[in-house]
C-alpha cells in the first residue's frame, strides 16, 4: 500500500467509526440506586401488608400511599426550587415515605403525614445536599420532631380507640411503661411475632420485618453488621436490666418484638448516608443504638426510644468512622 | 504501525525520515540519544511519522511502515546472541512480546536481589499469561537459565495461579502460588508475598531489590535466543461483544482492526474497543491502533453494553470499602478528590495506597468514576510536583 493510500485508508476508518472512549473499568456489577430503593421497598412490603393492611384495612393503605406520594412530591418541589435535576427517580424519596408511614398509626391525620414527609425529605435530606449528604436518618428525624411536637398523634392506644381487634388493643410498650409488668402479663411473644399487637402501620409484624431484614442483609442492601449489632445491643442491655430487677424490667424478647426495635434495626439504623462503613465502627454504632434504645425505654421519659437512639448514633457516625484499618503500606 | 513512547518537536534531531527503508528486527528510535525505541516487525519503508497521543497524557510517536515482500533481517540481534549482556538487553530486548524491562538490573545503587516472573493475568477474563505458562514450559525453563546469565540474579521466583502450582519443581526457580481471584496477581500484591511484608507507600520495587518480568517476556526471550531472531508475535486474549474468548497470536504493530477483520467482526458507531482487560485496560479511539508488546488483551464492547458513569453523589453504602484490596477509605477519598483537595486526599485518605485495580468503580452503586478520579488526582499531584521542580 502506498503511503497516500494508507493515509486515506486510515482517515476513512477514523471517520467512519466513532468509538466511545472512556475510562476503565468498562464493566459494572449492575447495582444502582433505583434498584437498591426498589429492593428496600420490596423488603418492607410484607410488614406493611401483614402488619398494616390486614390489621387496619384501608386506612393503612391511605397512610402509606399518602406518605409515599407526598414524600415524592416534596422531593420534586425541592428539586424545582433549588434548580437541581429531578431526583425522584432514584426511589429514595419513596423509601423515605414508605418507612415513615410504617412508623405511624393508620389513623394519623393527613396534615401530620404531610408535615412528616416535609421534615424528612426537605429538612432531613435535601437541605443537606440531597441523597448521600444527610447526617441524620431523615425518617428518624421527622418522627422525632413530630413526637415532641404532637406526641398525642403517636399514642397508639389513643389513635386506635375506635378499632375492634380480636386481641387486647393495647400498645404493649406503652402498657409496660405506664402500668408495669403486670399489664403485659397476657402478651405472648408469638402474638408479637405475627403482629397481634397495635403499633405503627408496618412496625408490628415481627416475622415479616425479620423476613425483610434478612433479605436485605443477604442481598447486601443493608449492612448486616449494623442491623445485628443493633439487635444485639437491645437484647443484651434489656437482659442486664431484666436480671438486675426482673420485677420491674421486661424481658429482652419483649424489647426485640415491640415498639420500633425491628424496623429500627433493619430500616432506620442502617440507612447508608448516616451510618458508618468500616467494620468496627459499624459494630459500635449498631450496639450503641441498641443500648440507647433500651436505656431510653427503661429509664428515660419516652415510651419508645428507638428513633431518638438512631439520631444519637447518627450524630456519632462521623466520629466512629474514623476508626478504620491502616491502608496498605501506609506508615504511621 | 509501531508506537515509540517518545516525541520530539525538533525535526532536525529526528534520525528517522519518511521513505527510509527498515529491516525486520531493526531498532527504531527518534533521536540519537533517545532511550525509547521500537523494533520493526516487518521489512519495508517508513510511510508516516506522526505524533500519537496515548492514554493518560502519554506522548507517542507513531511510525507507519509499509511492508514489502522481501524480508531482510537486521543483524544486531544475531550479534547480541553471541555475547548476551544486560546492556544489550536494555538496548535491544525491551520490545519483546511481554514488554520486559531490563533497566532495573542496571542500577548499581539498588541491585536487584530477586527477579519475579509473573505468570498471573492482570485483569478479569484475560488468559494470556495462564496459557503461556502452560504451553511454553520448556521456553520458560530455558529463559530462566538465560536470565540468570544475563542479569546475574540467582534468586528467581515464579508467581503462578493457585491451581497451576503442580509440576513446576524442575523449572529452575522457586515457585509461589498466588490466589486465583483478581486482583491478587497485581505486581504490588505479589511483591508483598515475596518480601513477606507490606510495601511502604512510595517505596519502589527497585528499592526493595525486586524486578518483575512477565512470563511471556521470559518465553519470548528464550525463543529469540534459540532462533537467533527477535520474537515478534504477541499472544492476546480477545473478547468479542458476546463475551466469547479467543486466544490469538499477532505480530506486534498489527492494527487492531486487522484482528477484528480476522474474526469477521465489524465495528459500529459508539462501540468500545479496549486494550487490556475490562477492569484496568484503556479504550482506544481508532481501530488503527497497533498491537503493542504489552497488549495482553483486546475487548470489543457493543454500544448497548457500554457501562456508563453518572454524576450522582456517593451515598456512603460502603461497597467500595469492602472490595478494596488496599483498605483505602474510598468513600472519604472520593469526596476529597471531587472537591479538588488532592493533597488532603493523599495525606489523610491514602490516595497512594491505591493499587489501581478498578474494583471500586466496578461495584459503585452511584456509578461514580472513582478509578478515573483517583488517577486524575495522582496525575494532578504529579504535574504540580514537576511544575514546582521546574520553578526551582
Amino acid at each position: 500500500m502506498s503511503s497516500k493510500a494508507q493515509l486515506a485508508g486510515r482517515q476513512q476508518m477514523n471517520n467512519s467509526r466513532k468509538l466511545i472512549v472512556s475510562h476503565a473499568p468498562f464493566i459494572h456489577i449492575g447495582s444502582s440506586i433505583p434498584q437498591t430503593s426498589l429492593h428496600i421497598i420490596l423488603a418492607a412490603l410484607p410488614a406493611v401488608i401483614f402488619g398494616g393492611l390486614f390489621r387496619y384495612g384501608a386506612s393503612a393503605i391511605a397512610v402509606v400511599c399518602f406518605s409515599i406520594s407526598t414524600a415524592m412530591l416534596w422531593e420534586i418541589a425541592i428539586n424545582l426550587v433549588s434548580k437541581k435535576p429531578i431526583s425522584v427517580g432514584d426511589g429514595n424519596a419513596a423509601v423515605i415515605g414508605l418507612v415513615f408511614a410504617m412508623l405511624l398509626p393508620s389513623t394519623a391525620p393527613w396534615w401530620f403525614v404531610l408535615t412528616g414527609t416535609f421534615i424528612a425529605v426537605v429538612i432531613g435530606k435535601q437541605i443537606f445536599g440531597g441523597i448521600g449528604s444527610n447526617p441524620f436518618n431523615p425518617v428518624a428525624l421527622a418522627l422525632a420532631i413530630l413526637m415532641v411536637s404532637w406526641g398525642d398523634f403517636l399514642d397508639f392506644d389513643e389513635m386506635y380507640r375506635h378499632f375492634h381487634f380480636d386481641f387486647a388493643p393495647t400498645y404493649p410498650m406503652a402498657a409496660w411503661k405506664h402500668f408495669g409488668l403486670d399489664a403485659i402479663d397476657s402478651v405472648r411473644l408469638g402474638d408479637l411475632l405475627v403482629g397481634r399487637q397495635i403499633g405503627g402501620v408496618g412496625a408490628t409484624c415481627g416475622l415479616a420485618l425479620i423476613l425483610g431484614g434478612v433479605y436485605l442483609m443477604i442481598r447486601g442492601f443493608i449492612r448486616w453488621e449494623i442491623a445485628l449489632s443493633f439487635l444485639g445491643g437491645v437484647f443484651i442491655t434489656a437482659l442486664v436490666f431484666n436480671i438486675i430487677d426482673p420485677a420491674r424490667f421486661a424481658d429482652p424478647f419483649f424489647h426485640l418484638l415491640t415498639g420500633y426495635t425491628l424496623i429500627g434495626a433493619f430500616f432506620l439504623a442502617p440507612e447508608d448516608s448516616s451510618s458508618p462503613v468500616n467494620f468496627v465502627p459499624m459494630l459500635i454504632y449498631g450496639a450503641l443504638g441498641g443500648i440507647m434504645t433500651v436505656l431510653i425505654r427503661n429509664i428515660g421519659a419516652y415510651v419508645d426510644g428507638t428513633v431518638l437512639a438512631v439520631l444519637v448514633i447518627n450524630l456519632l457516625n462521623p466520629l466512629l468512622d474514623k476508626i478504620r484499618p491502616r491502608a496498605l503500606g501506609k506508615v504511621k | 504501525m509501531l508506537l515509540i513512547e517518545d516525541h520530539t518537536e525538533n525535526s532536525h534531531e529526528m534520525i528517522l525520515q519518511k521513505g527510509d527503508p527498515v529491516k525486520t528486527g531493526q531498532k527504531l528510535s527518534l533521536t540519537p540519544d533517545s532511550q525509547a525505541y521500537a523494533i520493526s516487525t516487518v521489512s519495508g519503508t517508513i510511510t508516516q511519522i506522526e505524533p500519537f497521543p496515548g492514554e493518560s497524557g502519554k506522548q507517542f510517536t507513531a511510525i507507519s511502515v509499509s511492508a514489502s515482500k522481501d524480508v531482510s533481517l537486521d543483524e544486531d540481534f544475531a550479534t547480541y546472541c553471541d555475547t548476551p549482556s544486560i546492556q544489550g538487553a536494555v538496548d535491544l530486548l525491551q520490545c519483546l512480546p511481554g514488554s520486559p524491562e531490563f533497566e532495573p538490573f542496571m542500577d548499581k545503587d539498588n541491585p536487584i536481589q530477586t527477579l519475579v516472573i509473573n505468570a498471573m493475568d492482570q485483569d478479569l477474563f484475560v488468559i494470556t499469561a495462564q496459557y503461556t505458562l502452560k504451553a511454553f514450559f520448556e521456553e520458560l525453563a530455558q529463559g530462566i537459565q538465560h536470565l540468570k546469565t544475563i542479569t546475574g540474579v540467582d534468586h528467581i521466583v515464579v508467581a503462578v495461579p493457585q491451581d497451576a502450582i503442580h509440576g513446576y519443581g524442575d523449572i529452575g526457580a522457586s515457585v509461589i502460588s498466588i490466589g486465583k481471584g483478581y486482583p491478587e496477581g497485581l505486581p504490588h500484591l505479589i511483591a508483598q508475598r515475596v518480601v513477606g511484608h507490606e510495601i511502604p507507600v512510595g517505596k519502589s520495587f527497585q528499592a526493595l531489590g525486586l524486578a518483575f518480568l512477565t512470563v511471556e517476556a521470559v518465553a519470548s526471550l528464550s525463543r529469540s535466543l534459540q532462533n537467533r531472531k527477535l520474537a515478534q508475535t504477541k499472544l492476546i486474549t480477545f473478547l468479542d461483544k458476546k463475551g466469547n474468548r479467543s486466544l490469538i497470536s499477532a505480530t506486534i504493530g498489527t492494527p487492531v482492526g486487522d484482528v477484528l477483520k480476522h474474526f469477521g467482526l465489524s465495528l459500529n458507531d459508539q462501540d468500545r474497543l479496549i486494550i487490556g482487560g475490562p477492569l484496568n485496560g484503556y479504550s482506544i479511539y481508532s481501530d488503527t491502533f497497533p498491537i503493542k508488546p504489552d497488549t495482553d488483551a483486546i475487548c470489543l464492547q457493543d454500544k448497548d453494553a457500554v457501562a456508563l458513569v453518572s454524576d450522582y453523589p456517593c451515598i456512603n453504602c460502603g461497597d467500595c470499602i469492602r472490595v478494596c484490596p488496599a483498605r483505602v477509605p474510598v468513600n472519604m477519598l472520593i469526596r476529597f478528590i471531587e472537591a479538588g483537595e488532592y493533597e488532603e486526599a493523599a495525606e489523610s485518605y491514602d490516595l497512594y495506597s491505591c493499587l489501581e485495580c478498578g474494583l471500586c468503580s466496578y461495584v459503585c452503586v452511584s456509578r461514580i468514576p472513582i478509578y478515573q478520579s483517583i488517577k486524575l488526582a495522582k496525575y494532578e499531584l504529579q504535574s504540580a510536583a514537576s511544575r514546582e521542580a521546574a520553578d526551582e
